[in-house]
C-alpha cells in the first residue's frame, strides 16, 4: 500500500508517495533527483550510499523510505549554503579522490567526526572512515585532508 | 527500485499494539528497529515477512536508563547511544570495549544492541559482555511478560528463545558486585570493519573471581564453565594461564569457513584468552592498557 512521506532533505521539505518495500537510497535518487549518495554494495558494506540522518551518518541502502517520515536529512548537495566545507575543500586539496564515488560518503562520515571531535587523532579518523571503501586512493589522502581541516580549526 | 519481496509496512505507536499486531502474525511479521540486518535479509530473500513491524513509532522502547543498580536498554538504544553514554562506560567498560568493535560507525547509528541479539549470529560481539555480566531479557506476550537469562537466551545459530508471538522490551544488565576489570578481544582479519573470527570477553572481579565468555567458536556465544572453575579463587600468574589455555579445546569448538580455519581460531582463542585475562586483571588494578587499545 502506497504511503505518502514527508521529510527535510537539505533544508527543503519533501513530500514524496512510496511503497512499503522501497529503500530510501533509491527514492533519493530516483524520485527527488538526489544523486550523490551512491548505489554501491546495497547491503551496508561500502558506505557510499550515506547520509546525515537527523545529523547521524547512516545507510539509505538499509533504510526503508518510510522510514525516514518526518525524519531530517543532509547529503553533499545540503552541507553548506554557500561554496564548499573547508573539509570539501581539503578534499580538493589533498587529492582526496580520484573516480569520487567514495567521496559523498567519506566526507558526510568525516563530517560528523569533526562536529563531534574537531581535533581527532589519525587513528580516530581512521575509525569514522573504517566503513567507507574506497577503490582509489589508499586512503591516506583522505586521512590528511580530514587532519588538515582539525588542525586549522580551533 | 525496491526490494523485490512485498511486505505490508505497521509502525505502531505503544507496546500493546506491537504486541497485537506481533500476535496476529507470528512468524510472518518481522520487527524492525535499526534494520541494519532485516532489510539486507529481505533483500536476500532469507526472509519474506508477510509484514514488517517498525518499532521506532514506540517511545518507551527508547529508554536507556541506570537505575537501582541495573542498566536497562530498551529495543531501540543503538550501539552509538551506548558507546556516548558516560554511564554505561563508566559501570560496565566492557560492554563499551565490545560495543566499539561493531561494524562501523553509520552501521552503529542505526544498530541496536536488542537486534543484535535477535539476529544471534555466533560472532555477535555484544554475547560475550552480555553473558559474563549475567544480563537477563524481558519479553512480552499476549501473555505478559518473562525473563530469560542471557545463558539460555541464544539456543543455536541465529537462533534465540523467544516464542511466537513475543517482543524483546528489553535487556536488564546488574551492576557486578563488586570492583571489575574487563576485556574484551576481538580478532578480525584487518583492523576496521569485520566480523569476529574469534571474540573473547573477560570479567576479573575483585577476590580473584572470574568470568569468561567466547563467541565465533561454536553454534552460540557462550561461557567457558571450565576455565572459570579452573580459575577462580586463584591469583592470576603464568603458570594458571597456560593451564586455563589448555582448557580451550574443552570449552569450544570452532569450524573452517571463510574467515578463518578451526584450526587457527582454535589457537588464536588460547593466545586471546590469555592477554585478555592479563589485561583484565591489569584494569582491574588500575594498570594495563586503555579500554579500547586491543591486546592483540
Ligand atoms: S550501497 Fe549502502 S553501504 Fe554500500
Ligand atoms: S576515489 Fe574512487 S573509490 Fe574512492
Amino acid at each position: 500500500m502506497k504511503k505518502m512521506i514527508t521529510f527535510t532533505i537539505n533544508g527543503e521539505l519533501r513530500s514524496v508517495e512510496v511503497e512499503p518495500n522501497d529503500i530510501l537510497l533509491h527514492i533519493l535518487r530516483d524520485k527527488l533527483g538526489v544523486t550523490s549518495p551512491k548505489i554501491g554494495c546495497e547491503r551496508g558494506d561500502c558506505g557510499t550510499c550515506t547520509i546525515l540522518l537527523n545529523g547521524k551518518s547512516v545507510r539509505s541502502c538499509l533504510m526503508l523510505a518510510v522510514e525516514a517520515d518526518g525524519q531530517e536529512i543532509i547529503t553533499v548537495e545540503g552541507l553548506s549554503d554557500d561554496g564548499l566545507t573547508p573539509l570539501q575543500d581539503a578534499f580538493i586539496k589533498h587529492n582526496s579522490f580520484q573516480c569520487g564515488f567514495c567521496a559523498p560518503g567519506m566526507i558526510l562520515a568525516a563530517t560528523e567526526l569533526l562536529e563531534k571531535n574537531p581535533h581527532p587523532t589519525k587513528g580516530e579518523v581512521k575509525e569514522a572512515i573504517a566503513g567507507n571503501l574506497c577503490r582509489c586512493t589508499g586512503y591516506e589522502p583522505i586521512i590528511e585532508a580530514v587532519l588538515d581541516v582539525s588542525s586549522q580549526s580551533n | 527500485m525496491a526490494i523485490a519481496h512485498e511486505f505490508e509496512y505497521f509502525k505502531p505507536e505503544s507496546l500493546e499494539e506491537a504486541v497485537k499486531l506481533k500476535a496476529r502474525y507470528g512468524d510472518r511479521a518481522r520487527l524492525l528497529a535499526g534494520g541494519t540486518d532485516l532489510i539486507v535479509k529481505i533483500n536476500d530473500e532469507l526472509e519474506s515477512p508477510e509484514a514488517v513491524i517498525d518499532l521506532k513509532g514506540i517511545k518507551e522502547m527508547k529508554r536507556l536508563e541506570f537505575k537501582d543498580g541495573r542498566l536497562f536498554i530498551g529495543p531501540l538504544v543503538t550501539f552509538s547511544e551506548l558507546i556516548d553514554s558516560p554511564e554505561v562506560r563508566e559501570k560496565f567498560p566492557l560492554f563499551i570495549e565490545a560495543a566499539e568493535t561493531v561494524a562501523s560507525g553509520s552501521i552503529r547509528n542505526r544498530a541496536t544492541l536488542v537486534g543484535n541479539i535477535c539476529s544471534a549470529v555466533p560472532s555477535l560481539d555484544s554475547g560475550t559482555p552480555l553473558l559474563t555480566y549475567e544480563a537477563e531479557v524481558i519479553a512480552r506476550g499476549e501473555d505478559g511478560e518473562r525473563t530469560i537469562p542471557i545463558a539460555e537466551w541464544f539456543v543455536g545459530p541465529k537462533k534465540n528463545a523467544l516464542k511466537e508471538g513475543e517482543i524483546v522490551v528489553g535487556v536488564s544488565i546488574p551492576e557486578p558486585p563488586k570492583k571489575h576489570g574487563g576485556c574484551y578481544v576481538k580478532l578480525g582479519r584487518y583492523r576496521g570493519e569485520d566480523l569476529a573470527q574469534v571474540g573473547v570477553g573477560i570479567l576479573a572481579l575483585e577476590g580473584n573471581e572470574y568470568r569468561v565468555a567466547f563467541c565465533a567458536v561454536g553454534p552460540i556465544a557462550s561461557r567457558a564453565d571450565k576455565i572459570e572453575k579452573l580459575l577462580q579463587g586463584k591469583k592470576l600468574d603464568n603458570g594458571l594461564i597456560e593451564e586455563a589455555i589448555k582448557l580451550v579445546p574443552e570449552e569450544i569448538a570452532p569450524i573452517d569457513d571463510i574467515r578463518a580455519t578451526g584450526e587457527y581460531r582454535m589457537h588464536m582463542a588460547g593466545v586471546m584468552l590469555g592477554r585478555g585475562l592479563r589485561a583484565a586483571v591489569a584494569r582491574l588494578n588500575g594498570q594495563g592498557p586503555e579500554y579500547g587499545i586491543s591486546v592483540i
